[in-house]
């Protein structure tokens, strides 16, 4: 009985005219773009929380607080040695390692460019590279021993930071010193991360004059240790030495977790108040199939006359209209979601080409297309309710006597 | 002779503003099972108002009405829809076939509402369709066949569900002479057979050719019952 309702409605939706068609565009236009946001939203917390399994979830990071410019800016609060002695000595801690950001004039080849340079301490570079997910495109990373050399960001081998790509053993200036290119490093999804120069902690304090400052200290976790543990103890340990209460605290501890969960709220709340943007505009779309089936419903007046003549209760008129709004939102629909597709894929390929980063990428689990269609199926049958209503509710004389 | 539907001191007023339009006014009518009952009278003298009620597709403002002997005017809307369905079919002046569905599929209609399954409904429509003498018009559209093609499909439909009362309002109205004597020698034939038979027209020669009783109407009330005895037409009321 149900099926042969559809097919009913179907029949009736072919014989729309294009005005009908028509007042749908509102609601592909907003499945689309709910299809977009959910699918890129989906894919860039995939992208994340893939670097982040890279990352290993045992380590803990502290900086120091109130860097809301980012490491490197400079503020009162500085790390140093001393943090670094204290927080190797917890236990549960297995290594550690750290690194200062600061900026650098690079030169190649007669050019100058400025950009962020790294120092880490090359007796601790297995933690460190291990901890950056750090691999050679070209060359090595940076061993223990490689004074005078520095590894370098992708985008100086493929993106023409100089006018010449970057090659294994080319020689560069930093900061007035030379430095021989040990390796180039793959893309790590970040046009800023991919400009990044790193080189022993000595000689960038040399070159940058920066003495003590530590701007994120590393832990890794003895395995088989509680990690949420290990923070708690680092910072009890921390605040003794720094002679800090909780109150006072002037870093902060982090572990991947909590990275992970921050990042997650904040890309919740975008994507709910750009999904509260396009619910509104599905709202509108609503209200566009609202007046096509009251169009319709007016329209078809004799017909809903005829039906019950033959036999059609109410409940038949009303269950006939409630398919065919909720059939003409599903249409709209899966336009919708051709249409979101598309435009998904669209800014994918952009982000890739144009700037560089395989973060944004769309994602397209069965159940977000399945979600999307049964949403829109709801949307138009809501929407057809009161219309389905007025139409089953005909006076059966009336709507045959109506022209 | 058995009564199929009765109309007793039936009443139906239409109140526009401060006016009472009486469409009906205390009338009976009683149409006995198997009989072929013509209802006359000039526009507005509440010939359709009258169908309308003894097809249950109304209610009255006063009286009762009977369908089988059970009291029909004291019922929901789906019930009398259900009723409605499987016990009377009608035929149109205007024909009244859905143009979005094709013959067939509106000969399947009325089983559709009385919850036929699909290859029933399929096969009792081609049927139907083959006893109008439409077989080759199955998947034609409304706006591709004739009025008289069409009548003959509403003709179909009115017996899709074996009704026990055919209700014709004007069934000729819209068709030239020659068209409308096949559809009333149809009725006439399917009355024969035992169907129920309830025409409206104005065309009184019409309906003292094919009916065997007339009810005269006049603004609401009845002016005259009429019966054909051996050939010819007595008062009886
Ligand atoms: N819904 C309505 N509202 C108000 N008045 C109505 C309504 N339906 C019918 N009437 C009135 O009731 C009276 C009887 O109408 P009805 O349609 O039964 O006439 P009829 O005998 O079938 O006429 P015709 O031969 O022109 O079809 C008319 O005066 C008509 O105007
Ligand atoms: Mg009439």
């Amino acid at each position: 009985m149900i099926t042969d309702y559809f097919i009913l409605a179907l029949k009736n939706l072919r014989k729309r005219k294009l005005r009908a068609w028509l007042t749908m565009l509102g609601i592909f236009i907003s499945i689309a773009t709910i299809f977009v946001l959910i699918s890129l939203s989906l894919g860039l917390q995939n992208a994340v929380e893939e670097q982040f399994r890279q990352f290993g979830t045992d380590k803990i990071f502290i900086q120091p607080r109130g860097q809301i410019a980012g490491p490197g800016t400079g503020g009162a609060v500085e790390l140093t040695k001393n943090d670094v002695e204290v927080v190797e000595k917890v236990i549960g801690v297995k290594d550690i390692t750290w690194w200062i950001i600061a900026t650098g004039e690079i030169e190649f080849k007669d050019e100058k460019r400025f950009f962020n340079i790294i120092g880490f301490p090359l007796d601790q570079s297995d933690v460190f590279i291990e901890t950056g997910f750090y691999k050679a495109d070209e060359g090595e990373v940076l061993d223990e021993e490689d004074f005078g050399k520095v590894m370098i960001g992708s985008q100086y081998k493929y993106n023409n930071v100089f006018k010449r790509p970057i090659k294994e053993r080319d020689i560069i200036s930093v900061n007035g010193k030379n430095f021989v290119v040990e390796g180039i490093l793959e893309s790590l999804g970040n046009p800023a991360d991919d400009r990044l120069v790193y080189m022993s902690e000595e000689e960038f304090r040399e070159i940058t004059e920066i003495e003590d400052r530590i701007d994120t200290i590393i832990a890794q976790v003895e395995p088989g240790e509680d990690i949420n543990e290990v923070a708690d103890r680092i910072k009890r340990k921390l605040l003794k030495s720094r002679d800090l209460t909780e109150k006072t605290r002037d870093f902060s501890i982090l572990t991947p977790e909590e990275v992970l969960e921050t990042f997650r709220i904040v890309l919740n709340i975008i994507t709910a108040f750009l999904l509260g943007v396009a619910g509104i505009s599905l709202l509108v779309g609503g209200i566009g199939i609202v007046n096509t089936m009251y169009t319709s419903v007016l329209e078809r007046t004799k017909e809903i006359g005829i039906m019950k003549a033959v036999g059609a209760r109410n409940s038949d008129i009303f269950l006939i209209f409630l398919i065919e709004s909720g059939l003409l939102g599903l249409v709209g629909g899966v336009i919708g979601v051709i249409l979101g597709f598309g435009i998904s894929k669209g800014i994918e390929f952009i982000a890739i080409n144009q700037l560089g980063t395989t973060l944004l990428q769309a994602a397209f689990p069965f159940y977000l297309v399945a979600g999307s269609l049964l949403f829109a199926f709801v949307i138009g049958a809501l929407s057809g309710a009161l219309p389905a209503l007025q139409a089953s509710k005909l006076n059966p004389v009336d709507a045959l006597r109506y022209e | 002779m058995t009564e199929i539907i009765k109309l007793k001191n039936v009443a139906k007023h239409y109140y526009m503003g401060d006016d009472v339009v009486k469409a009906l006014d205390g009338v009976d009518i009683s149409i006995e099972k198997g009989s072929f009952v013509a209802i006359m009278g000039p526009s507005g003298s509440g010939k359709s108002t009258g169908m309308n009620l003894i097809g249950s597709l109304d209610l009255p403002t006063s009286g009762e009405i009977y369908l089988d002997e059970h009291d029909i005017s004291h019922l929901t809307e789906s019930e009398l829809a259900q009723i409605r369905g499987k016990k009377i079919g009608f035929i149109f002046q205007s024909f009244n076939l859905i143009p979005n569905l094709t013959a067939k599929e509106n000969i399947m209609l009325p089983m559709l509402f009385q919850g036929l399954e699909k290859n029933e409904r399929e096969s009792r429509a081609e049927e139907l369709l083959g006893l109008v003498d439409l077989k080759d018009r199955i998947n034609h559209y409304p706006n591709q066949l004739s009025g008289g093609q069409q009548q003959r499909v509403a003709i179909a439909r009115a017996l899709a569900n074996d009704p026990e009362v055919i209700l014709a309002d004007e069934p000729t109205g819209n068709l030239d002479t020659k068209t409308g004597e096949n559809v009333l020698q149809f009725l006439e034939n399917l009355n024969k057979k035992g169907k129920t038979i309830v025409m409206v027209t104005h065309d009184s020669k019409l309906a003292e050719k094919h009916a065997q009783k007339i009810y005269w109407l006049k603004d609401g009330k009845i002016e005259k019952v009429t019966r054909k005895e051996k050939e010819k037409w007595k008062t009886v009321k």
